[in-house]
C-alpha cells in the first residue's frame, strides 16, 4: 500500500498549494477560484462563518470532494482525482468519526494496518502516550468523554505522519474550558511533531491562539491571509475587521495625501492615519479603529501632539467588566462608538451622559474602501 | 431545614412507589396472553411427549414419564431432522447471500427509490404464504417456462425436473423467508454513519477494505438477527416441503404434522416437536455467543 501513496516531491516546494480551485454544487459556488499556499510544518487556520466554504476546501484537500476546476498540489504533485485513501493526508473529523466497534488502540492502529506497516503495537503505544490515553487503550470509544474521544481522533490521524493533517472544527463539540485546554495541547503537539496542520474553524479566538497563518474565508473566497497580528492590527476588508474582534467603522473622506499620513475629514474632525495602513488613498472611505485602541478622557484633558482627537462624545452606556470597562459613546453625528479601557486606574469611571473626548494614535487606525458593507462579518459573529 | 427536606423527598418517594405497579399493569395483558397461548400449550406439549406411547387418541393416554419416546422418535426420524437442519441452513445462507447486497443497495445506493424498494421487499406479504408457495409450484412445473428453457439450454436433462426436488424446497424456503433477512439487515446498515466510511477512506482503506473493516462488522447485529429470523421458521417449516418437494424431501415439520393429524400418535409428535425446539434453542444460543452479539438475546 505504501507505494500507492504520493512520493515526497524532490525539488518541488514542500508545501500544500491550491491553485484556482473552484467547487460548485449545482448553482451554488461553495469555493470560488481559491489560491492558497501553506508552508510545510506550519499551523494554518481557515477561518470563516459557517457556509463560507472552509469545510468544502478541507474536504477537497482530503479527497472527499472533487474540485470542479483547479489544482491541489501536495509537495508539488497534483492530487486532484487521486482517491482519498491514496493521499498523504489525514483528517480529524468534526464528529471524530471513531469506529464504534473497535477499541481505542485498534482505532489508532487503523491507518497503519491498512498500509501494512510493521510494529504497529509500539507506535500505537507511543501515540497513546503522546495524547495521554495509554490506560484507555482497550476501551471502546463510547466509554470515553468528549475530550478523550477528540484526542483519539487526533492520535488516529497523527500516527500516520501525513504530509498534511486536516482538522475540521475538531474542538467544536467541547465545552469552553476543555476547548481552551485542547487548543494549547494541539498547538503543543503540532510543534512537537512538526507536521503541517490545516485547521478549519469559525472561532476567531481559536484561530488566533493556535495558527501561524490565518486565511479568513467568506462566501467561497479568501478575504485576507496573514499572521494573526497582521490580520487583527491591519485588516484589509470590513469583513475581516468585524469578524476578527470588534471594529468601529466610521464614514470618512480622504482630504490630504502627502507625507507619512493620509488626512481624513471625519464629520468635520481632522484625523490622520499612517499611509501604510490605508488600503485606499482617496475618496470616501471607512475609518476603522479597534475599541481597545481608543482612549477616553474628560473633554478638558490635554493629549499628546500628533494624536487624533474627536470631541463632543457622550457616554451612552457603561459596563464594568473588571479588567476593563466597555463604553458606548454617542458621537455628534449620531453613531455609537465602542471603547474598551483597560482598568489601569489612570482614568476615573465615566458615568452615563458624561461628555467625553476620544483619541487614538495615527498608527492605530486603518482605512478601508467605502464600497464595502460596514456591517459585513458582524451578524455571523454573534 | 430537616423538616423541609423530608417534606421535599416525600412526594418523590410516593411517585417511585406508584411507578412500579403501573409498569406491571401494562405487562399484564401480554403476560396473560402468553400464559394462555404459550405457557399452557408448552406445558401440555411437554406432558404429551412423556405419555405412554401405547395409548391412542380414542382410548386416551396415561402419563408414564416415558422418556424413551424421545429416543425412539429421534432414531426413527433422524433423516427428516437432518433434512430440516440442512434445508434450513442452506436457505438461510441463500437468503444472506441474496439479501445482503439487496439491503446494502437499499440502504446506501437507492436514493429516492429507497421507500419503493422497501415496499417491494414487503409486498409479497400482501398475499398469503400458501398462495405464494403454490405459485412456485407453477413456476417450477415440468411444463413451465423455467424447466423448458433450462432443458433447451441443456442445463437440465430432457426428463429432468425442478419440482419435487430438494432444490425446489430450498428455493421455496429462500423465497418465503428472504424479507425476514432483508429487513433487519437494512435496519442495521441504514444506521451506519456515512462519516465512518469517509474516515476509513481517509485512513488508507480502499472501498473494499472499508466495507470489510467498518460496514460489515457494524452490520453484524443485522446479520445475526436476520439469520435467526430466517433459520428458526425455515427449520420448522413444512409447507414448502409438502408443496414443492416429494416423499424424499420430507422435513421434520412434515413428520410432526402427519403424526399429529393423520396418524394420531400424539406422544411421538410431541416429543419430536420438543426435540426440534431444544435443538434450535441450543443452536441459537451457540451461534449468538460465537458472533459476540449477546445483547440481542
Amino acid at each position: 500500500m505504501e507505494s500507492d501513496s504520493i512520493p515526497a516531491g524532490r525539488g518541488a516546494a514542500n508545501d500544500l498549494r491550491l491553485e484556482a480551485v473552484t467547487k460548485r454544487f449545482g448553482d451554488f459556488t461553495a469555493v470560488d477560484d481559491l489560491d492558497l499556499a501553506v508552508t510545510r510544518g506550519s499551523f494554518f487556520a481557515l477561518l470563516g462563518p459557517s457556509g463560507c466554504g472552509k469545510t468544502t476546501t478541507l474536504r477537497m484537500i482530503a479527497g472527499l470532494e472533487q474540485p470542479t476546476s483547479g489544482r491541489i498540489l501536495i509537495n508539488g504533485v497534483d492530487v486532484a482525482g487521486v482517491k482519498p485513501y491514496r493521499r498523504p493526508v489525514n483528517t480529524v473529523f468534526q464528529s471524530y468519526a471513531l469506529f464504534p466497534h473497535l477499541t481505542i488502540a485498534e482505532n489508532v492502529a487503523f491507518g497503519l494496518r491498512r498500509r501494512g506497516v510493521r510494529d504497529v503495537r509500539r507506535q500505537v503505544d507511543e501515540m497513546l502516550e503522546l495524547v495521554e490515553l495509554r490506560n484507555q487503550a482497550e476501551k471502546k470509544p463510547n466509554q470515553l468523554s468528549g475530550g478523550q474521544q477528540q484526542r483519539v481522533a487526533l492520535a488516529r490521524a497523527l500516527i500516520n505522519k501525513p504530509e498534511v493533517l486536516l482538522l475540521d472544527e475538531p474542538l467544536g463539540a467541547l465545552d469552553l474550558r476543555l476547548r481552551r485546554q485542547m487548543q494549547l495541547e494541539l498547538k503543543e503537539i503540532q510543534s512537537e511533531v512538526g507536521l503541517t496542520f490545516v485547521h478549519v474553524t469559525h472561532d476567531q479566538e481559536e484561530a488566533m491562539t493556535m495558527a501561524d497563518t490565518i486565511a479568513v474565508m467568506n462566501r467561497g473566497v479568501i478575504e485576507q491571509m496573514g499572521s494573526p497580528e497582521e490580520l487583527y492590527e491591519n485588516p484589509r476588508t470590513t469583513f475581516v475587521a468585524n469578524f476578527l474582534g470588534h471594529s468601529n467603522l466610521i464614514d470618512a473622506e480622504i482630504v490630504g495625501n502627502t507625507g507619512p499620513h493620509v488626512e481624513l475629514n471625519v464629520h468635520g474632525n481632522r484625523i490622520s492615519v499612517d499611509r501604510a495602513r490605508a488600503s485606499v488613498q482617496q475618496g470616501r472611505v471607512w475609518l476603522g479603529v479597534r475599541p481597545e485602541k481608543v482612549c477616553i478622557s474628560d473633554a478638558s484633558e490635554s493629549v499628546a501632539a500628533e494624536t487624533n482627537v474627536i470631541d463632543g462624545g457622550t457616554v451612552s452606556d457603561v459596563s464594568f467588566v473588571g479588567v476593563s470597562t466597555q463604553y458606548l459613546v454617542r458621537m455628534p453625528w449620531g453613531q455609537e462608538l465602542s471603547v474598551f479601557e483597560q482598568n489601569t486606574g489612570e482614568h476615573r469611571l465615566f458615568a452615563r451622559q458624561t461628555a467625553v473626548r476620544l483619541y487614538w494614535k495615527p498608527s492605530h487606525a486603518f482605512v478601508l474602501g467605502h464600497d464595502q458593507d460596514a456591517r459585513a462579518g458582524q451578524e455571523e459573529l454573534r | 431545614m430537616t423538616a423541609a427536606r423530608t417534606e421535599a423527598s416525600a412526594p418523590r418517594g410516593t411517585a417511585r412507589r406508584r411507578r412500579i405497579p403501573v409498569a406491571y399493569w401494562l405487562l399484564l395483558p401480554g403476560a396473560f396472553w402468553l400464559f394462555l397461548f404459550f405457557v399452557i400449550p408448552f406445558y401440555s406439549l411437554l406432558a404429551t411427549s412423556l405419555y405412554d406411547p401405547s395409548g391412542g387418541a380414542v382410548s386416551g393416554y396415561r402419563m408414564t414419564w416415558s422418556f424413551a419416546n424421545y429416543w425412539h422418535t429421534l432414531s426413527d426420524y433422524v433423516g427428516p431432522l437432518g433434512r430440516s437442519l440442512a434445508y434450513g441452513s442452506i436457505a438461510t445462507a441463500m437468503c444472506l447471500l441474496l439479501g445482503y447486497p439487496l439491503a446494502y443497495a437499499i440502504a446506501f445506493k437507492a436514493g429516492r427509490w429507497r421507500n419503493l424498494m422497501l415496499v417491494m421487499v414487503i409486498a409479497p406479504f400482501f398475499t398469503s404464504f400458501l398462495i405464494r408457495t403454490l405459485a412456485w409450484k407453477l413456476i417450477l412445473a415440468d411444463q413451465g417456462f423455467i424447466v423448458q428453457t433450462m432443458q433447451s439450454l441443456h442445463l437440465l436433462d430432457p426428463g429432468g425436473r425442478l419440482l419435487a426436488t430438494p432444490f425446489a424446497v430450498v428455493a421455496g424456503l429462500t423465497y418465503n423467508f428472504i424479507p425476514f433477512m432483508v429487513l433487519p439487515l437494512y435496519a442495521a446498515l441504514e444506521k451506519i454513519d456515512g462519516r465512518l466510511l469517509e474516515a476509513a477512506q481517509d485512513l488508507y482503506a480502499s472501498p473494499l477494505r472499508a466495507f470489510l473493516k467498518v460496514t460489515l462488522p457494524l452490520s453484524l447485529p443485522g446479520v445475526v438477527a436476520g439469520t435467526l429470523l430466517t433459520f428458526i421458521p425455515a427449520v420448522g417449516d413444512y409447507i414448502n416441503a409438502q408443496l414443492l418437494g416429494n416423499t424424499e424431501t420430507r422435513m421434520l415439520g412434515n413428520v410432526i404434522q402427519s403424526l399429529f393429524i393423520t396418524v394420531g400418535d400424539y406422544p411421538a409428535a410431541a416429543s419430536l416437536s420438543m426435540t426440534l425446539m431444544l435443538l434450535i434453542v441450543a443452536l441459537v444460543y451457540f451461534y449468538v455467543h460465537r458472533s459476540g452479539t449477546e445483547e440481542l438475546l
